[in-house]
């Protein structure tokens, strides 16, 4: 299945880009997700991201569909 | 006029915002306050000169949480009205990241739901801030957004 992927301001200057497209396999979760960016770029290792799939808060152990949207929220400072 | 949700000024601008629309849209006959709040970019932070700010959203979710703390207000503060305006992109220092309007009937609820909002804001809505200085930037420390309401 494809999923969408959203990365904002910390997280999008690790991965050096706000948003990409993944392949995943079957029964893949938001953790299972977030490991595979953390292997591609190591700066998102330390990191405990909030998720939000299609636009909803949810856990690392959420699973995934095709043609979610997935976005990692860094800690937010708004204001 | 009956308050709705309909009536909240609610909006990620790229550019100044206008206060002054902001107080007008909360103007109501049956107020007897209101309260402006101007969040404003410092000259420095713990010591270091701040040359300007820069701000993103997921506005997908920024949004939603936003009309949901105005909702929040409205419920909690019976005759509220509010207005939240966020910039994103650049701001430079002495202008505004960050405009709340609240009209109550009497001021006690109008500054403690305008403070209520502005609360709110900096910790449950997806936006988050980079700092500028002269010789470098970082992004600024933030708060860990709450995760889903646990599985019933």
């Amino acid at each position: 299945m494809q999923v969408h992927v959203r990365l904002f301001a910390a997280y999008r200057e690790i991965a050096g880009t706000d948003s990409l497209q993944l392949e995943l396999g079957p029964d893949a979760t938001v953790g299972e997700l977030w490991g595979r960016l953390a292997t591609r770029h190591l700066g998102l290792v330390p990191h405990q991201p909030a998720a939000a799939v299609n636009a909803t808060m949810a856990p690392l152990s959420a699973l995934l569909r095709d043609g979610d949207e997935v976005a990692f929220l860094p800690p937010v400072s708004g204001g | 006029m009956a308050q709705s949700s309909s009536t909240m000024v609610i909006d990620l601008v790229p550019g100044t915002i206008d206060a002054a629309a902001l107080e007008a849209a909360v103007a109501d006959g049956a107020a007897g306050a209101i309260c402006v709040f101007h969040g404003v970019t410092r000259n420095q932070h713990l010591g270091r000169a701040v040359t300007h700010l820069e701000y993103e959203a997921y506005p997908a979710m920024a949004l939603p949480a936003l009309r949901a703390i105005a909702a929040e207000i409205a419920e909690r503060w019976p005759g509220a009205r509010v207005a939240m305006v966020h910039r994103l992109g650049r701001v430079l220092v002495g202008e505004a990241s960050v405009v709340i309007a609240v009209s109550t009937p009497h001021r006690a609820e109008a500054f403690a739901a305008c403070r209520h909002a502005i609360d709110s804001l900096k910790t449950q809505v997806p936006i988050w801030k980079k700092e500028f200085w002269a010789d470098g930037s970082a992004w600024v420390e933030g708060t860990p957004l709450a995760g889903p309401p646990a599985a019933s």
